[in-house]
C-alpha cells in the first residue's frame, strides 16, 4: 500500500490542494499603455486596458471582414495553430515534460497531419475547377484518405518508437492531451471555415453573438448583478446571465437584419477559377429575401403592427442567439473549470488584460459545431459540388445506371422536359 | 523525483515474466486466477509453465471455434458481437481509468462514462443505419424523422452530456474530473471509431472482414512459435519477448496465410458479395453477381518464378493481389498496435488489461492488434476498391434543389457524352 501511496504522489492525485502552481504569466501590457495610464488607480488601469484590447480586437475583426474570406481563412488557421499551442504549452508544464524525447515535433507533425486531412476533405471540395485542371492535385485528392492514414500512422510508429523506459506514462499522457487538444481545436476551426463557406453571415452573426453575450453579460452583471450563478466562476450573476440573453438575441436580430442586405455577407463563397479569387455573388436564397409576416395578436396590441416586413434569416438568428447565451457559456465554465483544476490563471498572456487566445475563443468552440449542425440539419441540403465530384469518379456502368435513375426522376418533376431531350 | 519512483518501480518490470503472482503487489488492476475450475484439474499434474500453454493453448482454440460459429450464424450476429466486443473494450479501458486514479466514487462519472458511449455509438449507428437500410428508413416515419434530423439530435445529446459534465465538478476533484473526461474521449476515440468501421467493412462484404482479422490472429500465432522455435534477436525493448526472427516468420507466414485464404474465400458468394438488407423478407442477404475482383482470372508469371514454378500462366483472383495489401500491413504495421498497448500496460503498471479470458487476459489484450488494421482496410477500401456509393448519392441528389439537380445532370450527361458512354446527346 505504501507504494502505491508513494508512487501516485508523482502525480498529485489525492487532492487538488497539492498540486503545485503553474508559474504566473509576466505581464505583457506595452509600454505606452503603461505609461498613459500610468496615473489612474489599479482597478480602473485593468478595465481601461481591457476596454482598449476590446476595441482593438473588433476594429481588427472588421478589417479582416473587408479584406475578404481568404484573409479571414488565414485568421481561422492561425488562431487555431496558436490555441493548440497553447493548450499544448500547458500540458508541458503541468506535466513537467518539456524534455520528452521527440514530443514537440510528434505534436506538431500530428497538428499538420490532421490539418492537411480536413483541408483535403473540405476545401478540396470548393476548389473543384482548379483541382480538375492540374494533375498532381488530381492525384493527391484521390488518394487523400489514404495518404492521411500513411501520415498519420507515420506519427503514431514514430510515437512508439520513441516510447523510452522512464517516462512511459508521461508520454501517454502527453499523447492522449494532444489528441484530445487536437480534437477540440483543429476540428472546430474547420466547422468555423465551413460555415464561413456558406456565406460570410453564417460566420459573423454566431462569432458576434458569442462576443456580445459576453460583453453584455459582464455590464449587466457589473450593474445589476447579486445572484451568483455557479460556483465555478464566481463573478458571473444570474442578473448578468439573463440580461446578456436577450441583449444577445435582439442584437442578433437587429445585426442579421443589416447583414441581409448585402449580397457579400449573404452569398456562399466561391472560388472563381478564371480570376483566381473568391467570389461572393449570386442570386439570394430564399432566407435572404424580405417576407411580409402576420405579427403575433399579443406582440400587435404592443407594437401597433400587423404586419413586419423581415428577413426568415432573422428567425434563424433566434436559434443562434439563443444558443450563445445558454449553452455558449458551458463552453467558458468548461475552460474555467479547466483553468481552476490546473491552477492557472490563464491559458497564456497573449492579449495585455485578457489573457491567451484561448480565453477569448473558449466560448466560440460550441457555437461552431453547433452553426454547422444547424446549417446541415435545417438550411441547406449536400453540397452539389462535393456530389458532382462524387459522381464524376464512379465506375462507368455506375455512372449510366444513376443517369438514368436521375432522368427518370427530373422527368417525373417536371424539371426536365421530354421533348426538347434535356 | 518522479524519475526516481519509476526507476524503481521498472526494476521490478522489467523481467518480463509469464507468471502473474510478480506483479500482484504493485499492479493497479489486481489480478486473480481466472481459469475454469476443469481445466485446473485436468492439468493438475502438469508443471505451471507448460500449465499456461495449454491453458492459453486450448482458449486460443475455443476462441477460434467461436469466431467460426458467428461466421456462420451471419451478419447480424457477426454485428451484434462486434458491439459487444466494443463495450466490454470500453469498460475495461475506463476500469483501468478509476484504478489509476482512484476515481471509483467521482460524483457521476460512472454515468456519465456510460452516456457518453450511447451517444457516440447513437450517431455511429445512424449514420451506417441511414446508409444502408434506406429504403426502411424512408418508409417508416419516426425513423424517417430521426434520420432527417440525425446530427442534430445527436449532437444535442452530446450536449447534454457536456453541460451534465460542466455542472457536476466539484471542487477539489476539478483535475481528476478532467482527467476521466480526457480518458474518456480518448477511449471513445479508440474503440468506439474503429469499430463503426470494421462494421462498415462487414457490410462491403464478410471477406473484408474475415480475411485481415484473420490475418492479425495468424501473424500474431506465427510470430510466437517462430519467435519461441527461432527466437534470438530482441525486436524492440517494449517488448521483450518478440525477437526478430518472429517478427519476419510471421510476416511471411501470413502473407502466405492471407492468400491461400483469400483463394478459398473468393469462390462463395456469401462471403464476397456486399451484405444487403431485403425490404421483403426483413432479413441480411448476400446475393449478388460478384464484382471483377472476385472474378478468376489469368496473369503471366513474372519470369523469375516462371523458372522457379514451371507455370507459364496463373490462375487467381484479383483480390488476392489485394490480400498482400492487407496481410503486409497486418504483419509489419499491426504489432505497433499491440507495442502501443504494451507500452501502456507498462506506463500504468498492469499485467493485462483485464482477466476476461484465462491465459490470455482481457478482450483488448487480444483486439490491440486489430484496431489499426479494421481502420487501415476501411481507408483502403475507399481508397482503392470501391467509390463512393451510388445510391447514396442519389439519396443526397433528391434533396437537392431544382436547379441545382438539373446542373448537375447536365454536367454529368456531358461527361458522359464525352467519355463515349453514352451514344449522342439526343440519344439519352
Amino acid at each position: 500500500e505504501v507504494d502505491l501511496e508513494e508512487r501516485l504522489y508523482e502525480l498529485d492525485l489525492r487532492s487538488d490542494s497539492d498540486v503545485p502552481d503553474v508559474p504566473p504569466p509576466t505581464d505583457s501590457t506595452p509600454e505606452i499603455l503603461k505609461k498613459a495610464l500610468s496615473g489612474l488607480s489599479a482597478r480602473w488601469k485593468n478595465w481601461w486596458i481591457r476596454g482598449i484590447l476590446t476595441l482593438a480586437m473588433i476594429s481588427g475583426f472588421f478589417l479582416i471582414i473587408y479584406l475578404g474570406s481568404f484573409m479571414l481563412m488565414l485568421l481561422v488557421l492561425s488562431i487555431q495553430v496558436k490555441c493548440y499551442h497553447e493548450i499544448i504549452t500547458i500540458g508541458y508544464r503541468v506535466y513537467h515534460s518539456y524534455d520528452l524525447p521527440w514530443f514537440r515535433s510528434l505534436s506538431w507533425y500530428f497538428l499538420l497531419c490532421v490539418n492537411y486531412f480536413f483541408y483535403g476533405e473540405t476545401v478540396a471540395d470548393y476548389f473543384a475547377t482548379f483541382v480538375q485542371r492540374r494533375e498532381q492535385l488530381q492525384f493527391l485528392i484521390r488518394y487523400h484518405r489514404f495518404i492521411s492514414f500513411a501520415l498519420y500512422l507515420t506519427g503514431f510508429c514514430m510515437f512508439v518508437l520513441s516510447l523510452v523506459k522512464k517516462h512511459y506514462r508521461l508520454q501517454f499522457y502527453m499523447f492522449a492531451w494532444t489528441h484530445v487538444t487536437l480534437l477540440i481545436t483543429v476540428t472546430q476551426s474547420h466547422l468555423v471555415i465551413q460555415n464561413l463557406f456558406e456565406g460570410m453571415i453564417w460566420f459573423l452573426v454566431p462569432i458576434s453573438s458569442v462576443i456580445c453575450n459576453d460583453i453584455t453579460a459582464y455590464i449587466f452583471g457589473f450593474f445589476f448583478g447579486r445572484t451568483p450563478l455557479i460556483k465555478l466562476s464566481p463573478k458571473k450573476t444570474w442578473e448578468g446571465f439573463i440580461g446578456g440573453f436577450f441583449s444577445t438575441v435582439v442584437f442578433g436580430f437587429i445585426f442579421s437584419y443589416f447583414l441581409a442586405q448585402h449580397q457579400y455577407f449573404v452569398c456562399p463563397v466561391e472560388y472563381n477559377s478564371e480570376t483566381n479569387r473568391f467570389v461572393t455573388e449570386c442570386e439570394p436564397s430564399e432566407l435572404f429575401q424580405m417576407k411580409k409576416y402576420s405579427v403575433p395578436p399579443l406582440l400587435q396590441a404592443v407594437l401597433g403592427w400587423e404586419t413586419v416586413n423581415m428577413y426568415p434569416f432573422q428567425m434563424h438568428s433566434f436559434a443562434l442567439s439563443t444558443f450563445a447565451s445558454l449553452i455558449g457559456p458551458f463552453g467558458g465554465f468548461f475552460a474555467s473549470g479547466f483553468k481552476r483544476a490546473f491552477k492557472i490563471k490563464d491559458f497564456a498572456d497573449t492579449i495585455p488584460g485578457h489573457g491567451g487566445i484561448m480565453d477569448r475563443f473558449d466560448c466560440q468552440y460550441l457555437m461552431a459545431t453547433f452553426v454547422h449542425v444547424y446549417i446541415t440539419s435545417f438550411i441547406r441540403g449536400p453540397n452539389p459540388s462535393r456530389l458532382l465530384k462524387q459522381l464524376l469518379i464512379l465506375q462507368p456502368e455506375q455512372q449510366l445506371s444513376v443517369y438514368k435513375t436521375l432522368k427518370s426522376h427530373l422527368l417525373e418533376k417536371g424539371i426536365l422536359q421530354p421533348s426538347l431531350r434535356g | 523525483q518522479e524519475s526516481e519512483s519509476e526507476n524503481r518501480l521498472d526494476g521490478e518490470t522489467a523481467s518480463d515474466s509469464e507468471s502473474r503472482s510478480e506483479f500482484g503487489g504493485s499492479s493497479a488492476v489486481p489480478t486473480s486466477d481466472d481459469t475454469p475450475e476443469v481445466l485446473n484439474r485436468a492439468l493438475s499434474n502438469l508443471s505451471s509453465r507448460w500449465k499456461n500453454w495449454w491453458v492459453r493453448g486450448i482458449l486460443t482454440l475455443a476462441m477460434i471455434t467461436f469466431f467460426f460459429i458467428i461466421i456462420y450464424l451471419g451478419p447480424m450476429v457477426l454485428m451484434m458481437i462486434v458491439m459487444c466486443v466494443q463495450i466490454k473494450c470500453f469498460h475495461e479501458i475506463i476500469t483501468i481509468g478509476y484504478n489509476v486514479y482512484h476515481s471509483y466514487d467521482l460524483p457521476w462519472f460512472r454515468t456519465l462514462s456510460w452516456y457518453f458511449l450511447l451517444c457516440v455509438n447513437y450517431f455511429f449507428y445512424g449514420e451506417t443505419v441511414t446508409d444502408y437500410f434506406f429504403t426502411l428508413v424512408q418508409r417508416e416515419e419516426p425513423l424517417r424523422i430521426l434520420s432527417k434530423y440525425h446530427r442534430f439530435i445527436s449532437f444535442t445529446l452530446y450536449l447534454t452530456g457536456f453541460c451534465m459534465f460542466v455542472l457536476s465538478l466539484v471542487k477539489k476533484h476539478y483535475r481528476l474530473q478532467f482527467y476521466m473526461f480526457g480518458w474518456t474521449h480518448v477511449t471513445l476515440l479508440i474503440v468506439v471509431t474503429q469499430s463503426h468501421l470494421i462494421i462498415h467493412n462487414l457490410f462491403e462484404g464478410m471477406i473484408w472482414f474475415i480475411v485481415p482479422i484473420s490475418c492479425v490472429i495468424c501473424n500474431d500465432i506465427m510470430a510466437y512459435m517462430f519467435g519461441f522455435f527461432f527466437g534470438r534477436t530482441p525486436l524492440i525493448k517494449l517488448s521483450p519477448k518478440k525477437t526478430w526472427e518472429g517478427f519476419i516468420g510471421g510476416f511471411f507466414s501470413t502473407v502466405l496465410f492471407g492468400w491461400l485464404l483469400s483463394y478459398v474465400m473468393s469462390g462463395y458468394r456469401c462471403f464476397t458479395c456486399p451484405v444487403e438488407f431485403n425490404n421483403d423478407t426483413n432479413s441480411f442477404t448476400v446475393d449478388c453477381e460478384p464484382s471483377e475482383l472476385f472474378q478468376l482470372q489469368e496473369y503471366n508469371m513474372p519470369l523469375v518464378l516462371q523458372s522457379v514454378v514451371g507455370w507459364k500462366t496463373v490462375r487467381m483472383y484479383p483480390f488476392q493481389i489485394h490480400s498482400i495489401a492487407l496481410s503486409t500491413f497486418a504483419s509489419l504495421i499491426g504489432p505497433f498496435g499491440g507495442f502501443f498497448a504494451s507500452g501502456f500496460k507498462r506506463a500504468f503498471k498492469i499485467k493485462d488489461f483485464a482477466n476476461t479470458i484465462p491465459g490470455h487476459g482481457g478482450i483488448m489484450d487480444r483486439f490491440d492488434c486489430q484496431y489499426l488494421m479494421a481502420t487501415f482496410v476501411n481507408v483502403y477500401i475507399a481508397s482503392f476498391i470501391r467509390g463512393p456509393n451510388p445510391s447514396k448519392l442519389i439519396q443526397q441528389f433528391l434533396t437537392l434543389r431544382p436547379e441545382q439537380q438539373l446542373h448537375i445532370f447536365n454536367t454529368l450527361k456531358a461527361h458522359l457524352v464525352d467519355r463515349g458512354v453514352l451514344g449522342s446527346p439526343e440519344d439519352a
